[in-house]
């Protein structure tokens, strides 16, 4: 990259973190953001993550983040989530900065998100619906009938009304997949983020995710971010989708604005038949 | 308490940052008694941990103190033979066992039996970031995982370590009447008449503590595990040895403590 495309784009985001403190400061006029990165520098090693990336989710919006393998949109979660810290600037959920919170804090910050992990993460030694009851329960409230409802209810929407006696190391990736998403959502969450809930299903059961994805964001108005390398899907569904390189987004924009972009990398993605494996 | 952290600093800085983050959980696991009573989940957990350190070690637990008792006899008997002082060698047996191989040998076994495999659960929860996952439930990872092994370990040592002496006894006497020509129930009686009260609590809270060190360190490795199944071995080799370490300086300054001032 040039000299003066890098310094075209720190300056961009300099207006950015601008605009965004402004609407901080100022809640009335406009909607605080559920989700909101200022600045967010986040390096392993060398390798730079999270390169002065500032952008905002708004509840009820659907944002979906696509890019090639380990460019960091793991770590874009994960720092929502506050699993990992930030080198320098800072992230805001639901109008808290996660660096300014205790552990218990953020302890009750996270029972509003909901996190569906790339590999799924559910515990070994419960079956699939004792994972998907585990928040339930955890969190008192209801009682053990009132949590088999939900359950239940939880792991038909997903497909899996009659796999919640497996385990998990009895079910496919996919089911797993599907199992961890049940238990993602089960609590109603304000945020939820997905990293890669269609990878390793098939075209119908992607379909499925999406359109519950789609769903829960609506009925919910939760804000959902999405991790995932199906562009198709992301174009159908989102309200907004970036593009991560290089711990940066090339571009945050509206489907219709991506189908039109003329950049290589997205162009990459939209037709990789068409394409030279040298952008990806 | 959180579990996901992220390394910086020099050795000296990370030991104690790590000796520091690991009496805090152990305090904190110590402190999750009621979760592990009350909460169904963490029921379960306790038991099968109880059923696993006290009874899955069981086989081990006796070959080990059949032996060390038979071999132990053996040598003091050849020493004690000189002076016509072979029922000595019970006395010997008796306090040497309650006091210090008894606790030491179940605190090896845990190690090697218990901690590798606790160190290796909790490595692999962390690399399939089922760690996180219990974080982002707000489900405490200490409480949940820790207090329950804790407690298990606490209560199983002692008894443990009473079993290993009692074994061990058996296995002594056995040799004392077919080599050393001492009657079985003479030696067996000489061990419980010169065996001190004082030796048995100092030898039953000597085992808990060393059943504190290995579950706080194991858990702690455990959940410092990092680079995928490489790491997950990584950590289970760290485990035993600090364990191995712990329990052997622990052992010394509990004894020092009880029998020197
Ligand atoms: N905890 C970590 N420690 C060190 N490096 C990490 C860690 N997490 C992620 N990385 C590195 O950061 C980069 C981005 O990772 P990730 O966000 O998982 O990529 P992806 O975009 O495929 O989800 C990778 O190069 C990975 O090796
Ligand atoms: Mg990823």
């Amino acid at each position: 990259m040039s000299s003066e495309v890098r310094m075209a784009q720190d300056a961009g985001v300099a207006m950015d973190t601008q605009c965004i403190r402004a609407a901080l400061a100022d809640a009335g006029t406009r909607q605080t953001p559920a989700i909101c990165f200022v600045d967010v520098m986040k390096s392993f090693g060398e390798r730079h993550v999270q390169d002065h990336q500032t952008f905002s989710v708004q509840a009820g919006e659907l944002f979906a983040i696509i890019g090639p393998s380990g460019t960091g949109k793991s770590v874009t979660l994960k720092l929502i989530a506050g699993l990992l810290r930030p080198d320098a600037g800072e992230v805001r959920v639901l109008g808290k900065t996660l660096s300014e919170l205790s552990s218990k804090e953020l302890s009750q910050l996270r029972r509003r998100i909901g996190f569906l992990f790339q590999g799924g993460a559910l515990l070994g030694w419960k079956t699939l619906a004792e994972n998907v009851a585990l928040p339930l329960q955890e969190h008192g409230r209801l009682t053990a009938n009132e949590i088999e409802a939900r359950v239940q209810a939880a792991l038909a929407e997903v497909g899996l009304k009659d796999a919640g006696e497996l385990y998990p190391a009895e079910v496919s990736g996919g089911m797993l997949k599907r199992a961890a998403f049940a238990r993602a959502i089960i609590e109603n969450p304000e945020i939820l983020l997905f990293d890669e809930p269609t990878s390793g299903l098939d075209p119908v059961m992607a379909y499925t995710i999406d359109s519950l994805v789609r769903k829960i964001n609506r009925a919910h108005h939760a804000a959902c971010v999405v991790v995932t390398h199906d562009m198709a899907g992301a174009l159908r569904y989102a309200d907004r989708i970036a593009f991560l390189k290089d711990g940066r987004f090339l571009i945050v924009d509206t489907p219709e604005a991506i189908r039109q972009s003329d950049l290589p990398e997205i162009q990459s993605f939209l037709n990789p038949e068409q394409t030279e494996v040298s952008h990806v | 308490m959180t579990i996901v952290q992220e390394r910086e600093g020099g050795v000296v800085a990370t030991f104690f940052a790590a000796l520091g983050r690991s009496v805090q959980l152990m305090m904190l696991a110590l402190l999750g008694l009621p979760w592990v009573l009350l909460r169904r989940d963490s029921r379960q957990t306790f038991s099968r941990q109880l059923y696993t350190i006290g009874i899955g070690t069981l086989p081990v637990a006796t070959v080990v103190a059949m032996f060390t008792g038979m071999i132990l006899t053996l040598q003091l008997g050849i020493a004690f033979k000189q002076f016509s002082q072979e029922i000595m060698v019970a006395y010997t047996l008796s306090f040497a066992m309650l006091r210090e191989m008894g606790p030491f040998m179940t605190g090896i076994i845990l190690a090697s039996c218990v901690g590798s495999a606790m160190a290796a659960q909790l490595g692999t929860m962390k690399i399939n970031e089922e760690i996180a996952a219990l974080e982002m439930m707000s489900i405490d990872p200490v409480r949940f995982l820790v207090a329950p092994r804790m407690w298990a370990i606490l209560i199983m040592a002692p008894l443990l370590s009473f079993y290993t002496c009692i074994v061990a006894f058996l296995g002594g006497a056995t040799v004392g009447f077919t080599q050393l020509d001492v009657p079985f129930l003479q030696f067996v009686a000489e061990i419980v008449t010169v065996a001190e009260v004082k030796d048995l609590y100092v030898g039953l809270l000597k085992a808990a503590l060393f059943g504190a060190f290995i579950c706080t360190i194991s858990c702690s490795v455990g959940f410092a595990t990092t680079h995928g199944a490489a790491g997950v071995g990584a950590s289970t080799r760290r485990a035993v040895i600090y364990s191995f370490l712990a329990i052997l300086a622990g052992g010394y300054f509990v004894t020092r403590f009880f029998y020197v001032f």
